[in-house]
């Protein structure tokens, strides 16, 4: 195995390249299906089961029954190539299918999550990344618990780590479910089971090691899905080969159709769909920067404490391959969030601007709805049209929609062939699965490693313990399918919820932990308890108890609450009790610098 | 450890410095640019509110670049005091 490994490794250029070279085939070879007169139902089952089968496939390849195969990979990950398996597994269902059509819907004020969702990486690479992988833990908590000691700051970071990351992990199954009950017109409560298997296929045999590789795949497979259309429709509509630096003028040309339509001063009309949304916000208006900064820092913080992200730079075979590895994950990150705002443009553009063909805003209803795309998307509930004022004109205040449509629509909007929705559904796919496979593998190997072999049984041998987190990936997968199938939060409330957990509980123990010697055990405990509790009971009281809302700070920007709260109880705490041994500050000294051994070998 | 522990010292000072500068730069780009968004949307950049732009591009282009610089100048630190891996 091992001789079969090494040549893996030094192989990679080479096995993606074919790899990507051979799904670029598959695509044509559906472009040619279709002209030959394929129905558009075939060809979208045949991509979504083409990529599936060959997850899983890697999945198999990839079975291991070694301990550091199975959490950390092996650490032999090469730092361009764990950047693409972080870029996938951070970009979600979320990222792939919402992002647009938030910017779209929202304007500049939804672009603070563009910005969080980059910027957040800068806080990886300074403060965190490097210094965990020296330390050599297999999770988040392993980290905490050994820099603190003692079971209690390891228990309550298998908590804060698990309630985050099971947010965060209905939401993708929820998207999986979506994609595949459309895909493979199967119900949702179906597709939901399906993606599982899926995504359990990918992740249960091998663990790390398969879960990485799969990443890769998909990375590829959703960067190739998100960028085509948009180049594509860009030639199409006279933009330019590069769309994301000329689109300026659309966006000014927005703001005077805006003007133009009144915006702002009709009336809401009443009576849409749940989920369906009319344009009401200016786009390239700046709106509150309060709000602005705020969810930046949030999401930025959040990033900077997400276990699954900060696991994945467990991988690499050197700490320095580990900082590299940050700047090529935000980078493969860059080139999807960078293109959304682009695409949410292009399509605000081509339904708004009345001297387009495309434009349908301002024209008569009775034409609009006989378009094929509007047809389509109204049946099954994304769309509707409601003429409230009776005069047979569609105004904007009367078109709905919902913002999924931005991206998965696009294609049908621009009158693209269905190829490419075919591949823009086995992209949002491949985003989904990828963020739901590292968030899996994230609670099952905490639950594992550290609740059970650590703190249960330390006794346990190698078999036992990777049995034990197989079994445990089942659960946890069943558990967030069930919970998922019951679509109770919308799935970017569910994310952003996601980032302030984590945030308000594990920021601060996990950077003091590093940066700031004099940080103690009875200090963490009290940090990470009291910034989490406080941004709990806050997201509680102002979303189901009736409290007003402090300083404007609303259920997706909570961690604006605990983290201080986690910062000065962290620091109160530690001075008031005794400093850390020097056993454990020679440790903190260790993980400083680059060299030498790692602090936890590879057998802990 | 044989290292001296002199050199501990000087890469841990250096280290901070990077960091700090780091994170300087990582804040304007975070906050305050957008805090002053209204102001610069009265500017326009490749045709772009420049507010908007900075918010769609030009924050996460400043990311992008600075991460790689980080990477290579914690690296020469790590170098010069005698801490980078062989590899």
């Amino acid at each position: 195995m091992a001789i079969i490994k090494g040549d893996f490794i030094d192989n990679l250029p080479k096995v993606y390249g074919m790899y990507t070279g051979g799904f670029i085939g598959f695509v044509l070879l559906m472009a040619i299906f279709e002209q030959m007169g394929m129905g558009s139902d075939t060809i979208g089952i045949l991509f979504v089961a083409f990529t599936i089968a060959i997850y899983a496939g890697i999945g198999w390849m990839s079975r291991t029954m070694a301990v550091d195969a199975y959490y950390v990979a092996g650490r032999q990950v090469p730092a361009v190539f764990n950047g693409m398996a972080t870029a996938a597994d951070w970009m979600s269902g979320a990222s792939f299918v919402a992002m647009a059509g938030g910017i779209y819907f929202g304007g500049h004020g939804y672009l603070a999550f563009v910005v969080g969702w980059t910027g957040g990486y800068i806080l990886v690479a300074s403060l965190m990344a490097p210094y965990l992988r020296k330390f050599g833990c297999y999770t988040v908590p392993d980290f905490i618990g050994t820099r603190y000691g003692g079971n209690l700051p390891r228990f309550f970071g298998v908590v804060i780590l698990a309630v985050a990351s099971f947010t965060y992990v209905t939401a993708q199954i929820n998207a999986t479910g979506t994609i595949a009950s459309r895909a493979l017109q199967i119900p949702f409560e179906v597709g939901v089971w399906f993606g599982l298997s899926g995504i359990l296929l990918c992740s249960m045999l091998g663990g790390m090691r398969a879960v990485t590789w799969t990443q890769v795949a998909q990375y590829i497979v959703l960067i190739i899905a998100y960028l085509v259309p948009v180049f594509w429709m860009s030639n199409k509509q006279g933009f330019g080969l590069m769309p994301q630096f000329v689109y300026g003028d659309a966006v000014q040309r927005i703001t005077e159709l805006e003007a133009m339509y009144n915006m702002g001063s009709l009336e809401a009309v009443s009576g849409a769909k749940a989920g369906l949304k009319a344009l009401t916000v200016p786009y390239a208006a700046a709106g509150n920067s309060w709000a602005f900064v705020t969810l930046v820092f949030c999401m930025m913080t959040g990033t900077a404490s997400l276990p699954h992200i900060l696991m994945r730079y467990f991988t690499t075979p050197s700490v320095k391959a580990a900082r590299q590895s940050v700047a090529w994950s935000l980078m493969f990150i860059f080139l999807l969030y960078f293109t959304a705002p682009a695409l949410a443009t292009f399509t605000k553009l081509s339904i708004l601007d009345p001297n387009l063909a495309t434009g349908i805003i301002g024209k008569s209803i009775a034409d609009v709805q006989a378009l094929d795309w509007i047809q389509k998307w109204s049946n099954v509930g994304f769309l509707q049209i409601i003429d409230a004022n009776k005069d047979g004109i569609l105004q904007l205040n009367e078109f709905f929609m919902r913002g999924d449509i931005v991206v998965l629509a696009t294609p049908e909007i621009a009158g693209l062939p269905y190829v490419i929705s075919g591949l823009v559904a086995a992209g949002g796919m491949a985003a989904a699965m990828s963020t739901a496979d590292g968030l899996l593998l994230a609670i099952a190997n905490a639950l594992s490693h550290d609740l059970y072999y650590k703190i249960i049984d330390p006794s346990a041998d190698t078999k036992h313990r990777l049995i034990v987190a197989r079994v445990l990936l089942l659960v946890i997968g069943a558990a967030a399918a069930f919970v998922a199938s019951f679509q109770l939060t919308s799935i970017l409330g569910a994310v952003a919820w996601a980032f302030d957990f984590a945030a308000s509980g594990l920021f601060f123990p996990i950077v003091l932990g590093i940066w700031w010697k004099r940080a103690n055990r009875q200090g963490a405990i009290a940090g990470m308890v009291l910034g989490f509790l406080t941004g709990t009971w806050y997201l509680y009281m102002i979303r189901w108890g009736g409290m007003d809302l402090w300083f404007g700070i609303d259920h997706l920007r909570f961690a604006i609450i605990g983290m201080p709260v986690s910062l000065a109880a962290m620091v109160i705490v530690s001075l008031m009790t005794p400093e850390p041994d020097a056993e454990t500050q020679a440790m903190v000294d260790e993980i400083r610098i680059p060299t030498g051994e790692t602090v936890l070998d590879s057998s802990h | 450890m044989s290292t001296d522990t002199s050199n501990r010292v000087e890469h841990w000072q250096r280290t901070k410095r990077l960091m700090f500068i780091t994170l300087t730069i990582w804040f304007f780009f975070s906050f305050v640019v957008h805090w002053f968004a209204n102001s610069l949307n009265a500017f326009t950049f490749l045709d772009f509110p420049f507010g908007f732009y900075m918010a769609a591009q030009g924050s996460e282009i400043a990311f992008v670049i600075t991460l790689f610089w980080f990477v290579k100048a914690q690296h020469t630190i790590d170098r010069e005091c005698g801490f980078a891996e062989e590899d």
